[in-house]
């Protein structure tokens, strides 16, 4: 889960095109036609010239530069005082806290078996703490999924996991929270942190994964850090966009009132953007969960150990019992934050009686989850999770023979639709980007970006390519480009279609919505090893993983988009005797315009975000640099280029997406 | 207000009615049974033992058995860490990793850290020999034996065709922590291959697990001992053969892979530190057979690595007594 911000031209209500801008539309869309014959022809007469190829073991002279300045970092970092006064305190802080978490909830203690607060004492506290925040369906809903994590033969496992997520998720906010109400104030702040935020978010963690070891050591530190800097982005976007969206005539009351600057944050602007600002923490919190088996690799505890060694014997169903526990983990946190999102407002509606007594049940509620913990930390029964974890084995069983039987039955059916894709879409669309010379598609690229984003999109588009050509890694750039494009049509294909679907009927939406929620969380890995027997080692595999990944999160825009289209307009078309497929094509459709940029967006910038693990199943090109960069130390250098390659490529698409979506709107 | 006293009183009752059964029906408390979970870092100075674990299955049932050693005998407080390979070596430098116990060559590693920055020892060899080169599933080898010398790949090239390789043959490379020559050994023996690179084990190993499952045609790069040959034998390719210094010029390899002598690389630090662990991870070596037999437990069989390294143990007393007399 990546970057789902809410931008705030999302589902603005468009009124029906005038003819004038129909024209308009029309010779924009002439123009991109335009450039594209012309990239064709020329494509034709220069094929195979100056296309910048580099072999997979050739390295350009930045990436030799970028090898020997880690190396020098690692030679020096005993000696060298930024280490011994800055690095090593921040670690030493980190450290303590995560292991304060984990003795409390997860490791023996110090001469204790068993941590300081047992299953029953977690169920407990998570209960309450669930209802106090938000309701008592969704504390039902925490008591049940914690229960489960431990009937899955997992709790211990999970507990770390919650320990570091609790942890970095903290840190996180530490610093995203003032760092989002600054950006949210200050316009100029916002302008210098997003190109950052940006960066931090689309960087593959694999890139920087080495040398975080190397600053912070091997332990929990460098893993609650890595978590950290993917996962804190969206917390201070989404605080800066809450601040940003008061109103200004609230702010203005409270200045003419007298209020000071710092009146007006605390008594205005915090607390009617906390709502929103607690959306963030959700954001943090699912992000953070994305990177646990990521985080695993340098041997952070949990539930991602779990999956990386099922996997080195290619255990599909342990594999998939251990990120069931996280999707579970993941459905628990998300909820729970989102009814605290709403629940003051809940609150507020409905002035029952219940209200009056909320006080002394929230005391007595307390009071119980006490006697929970207090027996948890006493008798044994109460601090290890009873049983031998017999759903898990279910679990695994089953998982089993699902993909046992997907494997031998479906193989034959998806090799032919393999096949006609990449021939037909993937191969001459890749030839195209490849073969061409750098130039002529690096001019192609910048047109455009003029034409759909205008001017400041053409300049941003301009840089990026110039720097992609820096980074020695043109030709790789360009194949992936390629399956990204692919992955993003086939993303988009599905999203209109489900989006609508749901954003139709309530019913559809409730039925579908925890799947998607499942594949943004499950690890990667574990569906893809049974995806490898359908369709072997290949860039299309890449595509259907980053498909699985990104599509959920367009459904979710466009249905969202669908359902803000005003009932009454709805209504009008269908007393006007439009039939269902009009409706959807001339109405619902056209008016969710914003949502469907939106989705095209956020789309593009998930599958960029599975280029990484495209490149372990077969995409080679950028995905497979980073991961070898990650492996083999004389190729870190050109790892980090193919990183960068990545966030240029993201950034690329996010400027002309972004500037496109506000020209349609507009 | 009344009222709200009046529910209090009740909550209060309530709550110390639950108390208690919940403490009336007890059971055994934490701390009651000391018997083993406190005692085993009682004897030996052997003290904490950082021992990295490498991804792969080879390299756990090494792990698994000098851990086992070190705790049951020399009594020693094992802590594994997961690594890749990289970041383990790293951490002999931090002081966070004591030992490594099965290095795959790494001569970059090699120079890095033990010529230059001198914070890690050569441990001498694990006894075992790694194989890398290309292998092709076992059915294949069985209908087209002349497969397994490289001068005939060529007429077999086209049956090897996929969506990815271009109208050539397909050369399945790639777990990218290997290095690989591949591509410079299809070009410079002439080969009609493209290598496509399926970018980890567990895409390898599918690959040629439906390769013999449905009698498809792939040839790809591997590796030996490796858990995968007890499910299917796959078969190595004859490349021309290795001769010292064949592949000093990375652009103009023509040879196959040497085999390799896998070893064991240590701190530096804990080579001084006088722990008997260290004297285990030096004198440690076996056969391959001995190590897929572990690994075979812990793969196929779906053992913990703790209890296949208890059950290889007790069955091989000898063996471990000479690591560590």
């Amino acid at each position: 889960m990546t970057v789902a911000v809410e931008k705030p031209e999302k589902t603005k209500p468009v009124e029906p095109p005038a003819p004038v801008e129909e024209a308009r539309k029309v010779s924009r869309s002439m123009m991109v036609g335009a450039i594209l014959v012309v990239w064709l022809v020329l494509f034709l007469v220069l094929r195979g010239k100056q296309t910048l190829a580099l072999a997979a073991a050739d390295l350009t002279d930045l990436h030799r530069w970028f090898n020997d300045v880690n190396d020098s970092i690692g030679a020096n970092r005993n000696s060298n005082p930024l280490f011994l006064y800055f690095f090593n305190e921040i670690r030493l802080v980190i450290d303590t806290l995560v292991t304060f978490v984990q003795e409390l909830i997860s490791q023996p203690s110090a001469d204790r078996p068993v941590p300081q607060i047992g299953w029953l004492g977690v169920v407990g506290i998570a209960g309450y703490v669930s209802w106090a925040v938000g309701n008592w369906r969704v504390a039902l809903l925490a008591v049940a999924g914690f229960t489960f994590l431990g009937l899955q033969g997992l709790w211990q496992e999970s507990m770390d996991t919650l320990a570091l997520t609790v942890s970095a998720v903290f840190v996180a906010l530490l610093f995203a929270i003032p760092l989002g109400v600054w950006a949210g104030l200050s316009d100029r702040f916002n302008r210098v942190i997003t190109p950052f935020l940006d960066f931090m978010q689309t960087m593959p963690t694999f890139v920087y994964l080495a040398p975080l070891t190397l600053f912070f050591l091997i332990g929990p530190a460098s893993a609650t850090i890595a978590t950290v800097i993917y996962a804190a982005p969206p917390a201070i976007r989404i605080t800066a966009h809450a601040i940003r969206s008061v109103p200004a005539t609230t702010v203005e009351a409270a200045d003419s009132l007298g209020a000071t600057r710092r009146q007006a944050l605390l008594k205005v602007l915090l607390p009617m953007s906390k709502r929103t600002v607690v959306m963030g923490v959700n954001q943090t919190i699912m992000a953070a969960l994305a990177m646990v088996t990521i985080a695993a690799l340098i041997d952070a505890p949990g539930l991602g150990k779990t999956v990386v060694q099922a996997l080195q014997t290619l255990d599909v169903g342990t594999a998939f019992n251990a990120g069931l526990a996280i999707v579970v983990m993941a459905i628990v946190l998300d909820r729970v934050t989102t009814a605290a999102s709403a629940r003051e407002e809940a609150a507020r509606r409905s002035k029952n009686r219940f209200l009056a007594w909320r006080r002394p049940l929230l005391a007595a509620g307390a009071a119980v989850t006490a006697v929970l913990a207090y027996l948890s930390h006493t008798y044994l029964w109460a601090a290890e999770f009873p049983g031998e974890g017999g759903t898990g084995s279910t679990i695994r069983s089953t998982a089993d023979s699902v993909t046992t039987w997907v494997q031998d039955n479906l193989s034959g059916l998806t090799n032919a639709f393999r096949d006609v894709l990449t021939n037909s879409l993937l191969n001459p669309f890749q030839a195209l980007l490849t073969d061409s010379p750098w130039w002529l598609v690096g001019g192609a690229l910048i047109a455009l970006g003029v034409v759909l984003g205008g001017r400041r999109a053409g300049v941003t588009t301009a840089v990026c390519v110039g720097l992609l050509v820096g980074t020695g890694v043109w030709s790789d750039g360009m194949t992936t480009l390629a399956s990204t494009l692919v992955a993003t049509v086939l993303v988009m294909l599905l999203g209109v279609v489900f989006g609508v679907w749901m954003g139709r009927s309530a019913l559809v939406d409730r039925l579908i919505r925890p799947t998607l929620d499942a594949a943004q969380v499950m690890p990667p890995f574990v569906y893809l090893v049974p995806f490898l027997a359908l369709f072997g080692a290949t860039r299309f595999t890449a595509i259907v993983a980053a498909v699985v990944y990104a599509a959920p999160v367009a459904m979710k825009i466009i249905a969202d988009g669908v359902r803000n289209v005003p009932a009454t307009t709805v209504e009008a078309a269908t007393s006007a005797g439009c039939n269902t497929w009009q409706i959807i094509t001339k109405v619902q459709l056209p008016m969710a315009r914003g949502a469907l940029t939106l989705a095209t967006n956020q789309g593009l910038i998930y599958v960029l975000s599975m280029v990484v693990v495209g490149g372990l199943v077969g995409a080679g090109a950028l995905g497979y640099d980073v991961v070898a960069g990650f492996s083999q130390g004389q190729l870190f250098g050109k790892g980090l280029a193919a990183g960068l390659a990545i966030v240029l490529l993201g950034v690329m698409f996010d400027r002309i997406t972004q500037a496109a979506a506000r020209r349609t709107s507009a | 207000m009344a009222r709200q006293a009046r529910q209090w009183r009740v909550g209060a009752a309530g709550i110390a009615v639950l108390g208690l059964t919940l403490t009336a029906c007890g059971g055994a408390k934490v701390g009651d049974s000391s018997s083993d979970a406190g005692g085993s870092g009682s004897s030996g100075k052997c003290g904490t033992f950082n021992l990295a674990v490498n991804p792969w299955v080879g390299y756990e049932a090494n792990a698994a058995v000098i851990a086992y050693v070190a705790e049951k005998d020399l009594g020693c407080k094992v802590t594994k860490k997961d690594l890749k390979e990289e970041i383990a070596w790293q951490g002999f430098g931090t002081g966070e990793v004591d030992a490594v116990v099965e290095n795959w060559g790494h001569d970059d590693l090699k120079k890095k850290y033990i010529t230059d920055q001198k914070t890690a020892l050569d441990a001498g060899p694990t006894g075992n020999e790694g194989l890398i080169g290309w292998y092709v599933p076992p059915w294949l080898a069985k209908e087209h034996p002349d497969i397994l010398d490289w001068n005939n790949l060529n007429k077999y090239a086209a049956e090897f065709k996929t969506s990815e390789s271009g109208g050539k043959g397909q050369l399945l490379d790639g777990d990218p922590s290997f290095v690989t020559n591949d591509e410079a050994l299809v070009k410079n023996l002439k080969l009609d291959y493209k290598v496509v690179y399926a970018g980890s084990e567990t895409a390898l190993i599918q690959a040629f697990r439906k390769a013999e499952k449905n009698k498809e045609w792939v040839i790809g790069y591997f590796y030996e001992p490796q858990w995968f040959m007890s499910e299917v034998p796959l078969e190595k390719v004859k490349l021309p053969e290795y001769k010292a210094g064949c592949d000093a010029d990375a652009e103009k390899v023509d040879c196959d892979y040497p085999v390799y002598k896998l070893d064991k690389i240590v701190s530096k630090k804990f080579s001084e530190s006088g722990s008997p662990a260290y004297d285990l991870v030096k004198n440690f070596s076996w056969t391959n057979d001995d190590q897929n037999v572990v690994a075979k437990y812990i793969a196929v069989d779906k053992m913990t690595p703790e209890a296949a390294a208890e059950k290889w143990v007790e069955a091989n007393r000898d063996k471990v007594e000479a690591w560590i007399k």
